[in-house]
């Protein structure tokens, strides 16, 4: 079981307000990411569930029961750092034994369990490497495998994959969705990537200096941002805002529209403009449209083939069903 | 990597440095093993003749001597134990952000910039004396009778003296180990359940293996070499009790002016602290690669 309960919590250093009061139910099962730009307290939160840090107020539960001045031992959750945080002078094996050895489980219990792991996480052969002699992807397996033979309630990331090249992001990101659909246990994932948000999330918590913007499925926040913030910051090219005149004719004070919602025409359409930088991607092309009057640069996304280029007029029509409105506070107009 | 031509050159270069070391060090010990081998005494400077190995056997079998070589070792593994327990429990204390953190820490390196017989005369006269030392007046205020240190526990005494005076260079070197510390990997210990004694055991102690290894080292070479604080303290006494292998040899050659068996002396000495340095490379060497 591994459900997780925030009810107002809330972190100061010294003055400084981080934190401010926050609610938040995490079901047990469930994969939940945290984004939102640095510095939001994203990893703050993280500690405060994992108990490395104290909170200034309000309440954790665990499955009900109310954790807020357990240790972080005794609250089975278990962490990932973003630097790894490998025993450098225990072997791969002595770094995975190292909380059972603590926690007193029989060693021929904990020698399954590493064997399990090891298997699971492609480390058999390293088990008698010390983390030196590892490469990136591989100490991260091992900080992993030291978190699943822990078997925890609950288990927490820290940019995990922030240190590791893309291609290997891309690799261990799945490798963690696989974990997660085998175990099902709850896992937190704090990230500030909205590729890995949206791939590996049930849930998405968007957070911004420590307030909560939105929470919801992947698809939700695509779909339905609830204010400016979360529309800029879900979607990748990010979704095209415009003010002004354009705006008020929908009835608007902002709208919104993702670069994959314009159609795209060299001859006719609502907008006009030239096509400025584009790049082609194989299988897509983004055009950064200047000179539509509408905002700085539009952002479209057209076919692979498309014969456009550099200065060439381009008329833009946007599907007015997949536009979003703002009123001037930045909240969603439904 | 350098070619063989730049590696030549790179010998020639090194050269000149490395002879002027090599003299430095040959001729002085050249001279020590000639005079091992004379009888020479500047009671007498005019009657030198060949002594074969009798000043080596004469040195060997003073008395003295085994009683100095117990006390090297007390000396230098008293004063080696104290200052690394201790300079690990200092480092560990002023590494937690504390009040008046500069201040304390300046304190607690000053005694490493006393020279050895004005630090010596200090504890001579003004703590550990009989009638007007503080530990007296202490003794005194508790209604016990004074000690005096130096004639009822010299060799202590002097242990005590020589570790106040290393016990800030191995908390310095401890402290700069400590520090270098990650500090995410104390957090995961702590959320894997190590208590703070499991992870000062498991993490701490290994990390600082190295500057533990780099101050028993360096200690041992000094410590074996003691000499001024014995000499403004106990002057070897009472009897032998507080003579270490350096000042016996002292004691050979200003005291009985006898240079030949000073210098086989000299020469056990550097036997002996060459033993000394390899037994400890093998113990302890390997934490340094
Ligand atoms: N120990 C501390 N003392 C004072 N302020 C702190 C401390 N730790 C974090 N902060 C502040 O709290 C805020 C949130 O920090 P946090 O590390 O949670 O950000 P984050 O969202 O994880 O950012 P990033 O994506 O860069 O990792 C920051 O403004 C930071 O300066
Ligand atoms: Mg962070």
């Amino acid at each position: 079981m591994g459900r997780i309960t925030l009810e107002a919590v809330t972190k100061r250093f010294g003055e400084v307000e981080v934190i401010p009061p926050l609610n938040l139910d995490i079901d047990d099962g469930e994969f939940v990411v945290f984004v939102g730009p640095s510095g939001c307290g994203k990893s703050t939160l993280l500690r405060l569930i994992a108990g490395l840090e104290d909170t200034s107020g309000g309440r954790i539960l665990i499955d009900g029961k109310d954790a807020t001045d357990t240790p972080p031992a005794k609250r089975g959750l278990a962490m990932v750092f973003q630097s790894y945080a490998l025993y450098p002078h225990m072997s791969v094996r002595k770094n995975i034994a190292f909380p059972m050895r603590m926690a007193g489980v029989p060693q021929d219990e904990q020698d399954r369990r590493i064997t399990a792991a090891a298997k699971a996480l492609n480390l058999t052969d390293y088990l008698d490497r010390k983390p030196g002699q590892l490469s990136g992807g591989q100490r991260q397996r091992v900080a992993i495998g030291r978190a699943i033979v822990r078997e925890p309630a609950a288990f927490l990331f820290d940019e995990p994959l922030s240190n590791l090249d893309a291609a290997l992001r891309v690799g261990m990101r799945l490798e963690i969705s696989e974990l997660h659909n085998r175990l099902k246990t709850t896992m937190v994932y704090v990230t500030h990537d909205q590729v890995e948000a949206m791939t590996m999330a049930d849930k998405i918590v968007v957070l911004r200096a420590g307030f909560i913007e939105q929470v919801g499925s992947p698809m939700d926040l695509y779909r339905a941002p609830k204010n400016l913030f979360v529309a800029g910051f879900i979607g990748s090219p990010k979704m095209n805002l415009i003010d002004g005149p354009e705006a008020a004719r929908h009835g608007a004070h902002t709208i919104g529209i993702r670069p994959e919602h314009i159609a795209v025409s060299p001859t006719a359409g609502t907008w006009q403009g030239r096509v400025g930088v584009s790049e082609h991607l194989g299988s897509d092309t983004f055009f950064y449209v200047e000179g539509t009057g509408l905002a700085e640069t539009i952002t479209v996304r057209a076919g692979g083939d498309i014969d456009l280029h550099h200065g060439d007029t381009v008329f833009l029509t946007p599907d007015a069903a997949q536009m979003h409105r703002f009123d001037d506070t930045g909240a969603r107009i439904a | 990597m350098a070619t063989r031509q730049t590696a030549g050159l790179a010998r020639l270069m090194r050269a000149p440095a490395i002879i002027l070391l090599l003299i430095w060090m040959i001729v002085p010990l050249g001279m020590t093993l000639y005079y091992s081998f004379q009888n020479y005494n500047l009671l007498n400077p005019a009657a030198i003749s060949w002594a074969g190995w009798f000043n080596y056997q004469y040195f060997v079998t003073d008395p003295a001597f085994m009683a100095a070589i117990r006390n090297t070792l007390v000396l230098v593994l008293g004063v080696l134990t104290i200052t690394v327990v201790l300079g690990i429990a200092i480092a560990l204390l002023i590494d937690k952000p504390i009040w008046g953190q500069g201040i304390v820490r300046i304190l607690i390196i000053s005694p490493f910039f006393v020279m050895p017989p004005v630090a010596a005369l200090i504890w001579k006269n003004m703590i550990m004396h009989p009638s007007y030392g503080v530990f007296a007046d202490i003794a005194r205020f508790l209604g016990l009778q004074p000690v005096d240190w130096f004639a009822q526990y010299p060799l202590t005494s002097i242990v005590i003296i020589v570790a106040w005076q290393w016990l800030p260079f191995a908390t310095l070197i401890l402290l700069t180990a400590l520090q270098s510390l990650d500090g995410e990997q104390m957090e995961a210990a702590e959320m894997d359940g190590a208590g703070a004694i499991s992870r000062f055991v498991h993490l701490t102690l290994p990390h600082m293996a190295r500057a533990i290894t780099v101050v028993i080292l360096i200690q041992t070479i000094f410590l074996l070499g003691i000499y001024a604080e014995i000499l403004v303290t106990t002057n070897g006494g009472p009897g032998n009790a507080s003579t270490n292998l350096t000042y016996l040899i002292y004691r050979a050659a200003r005291l009985n002016f006898d240079i030949g068996g000073a210098a086989a002396g000299g020469i056990i000495a550097v036997i002996l602290a060459n033993l000394v340095a390899i037994f400890l490379m093998r113990a302890v060497g390997k934490n340094l690669d």
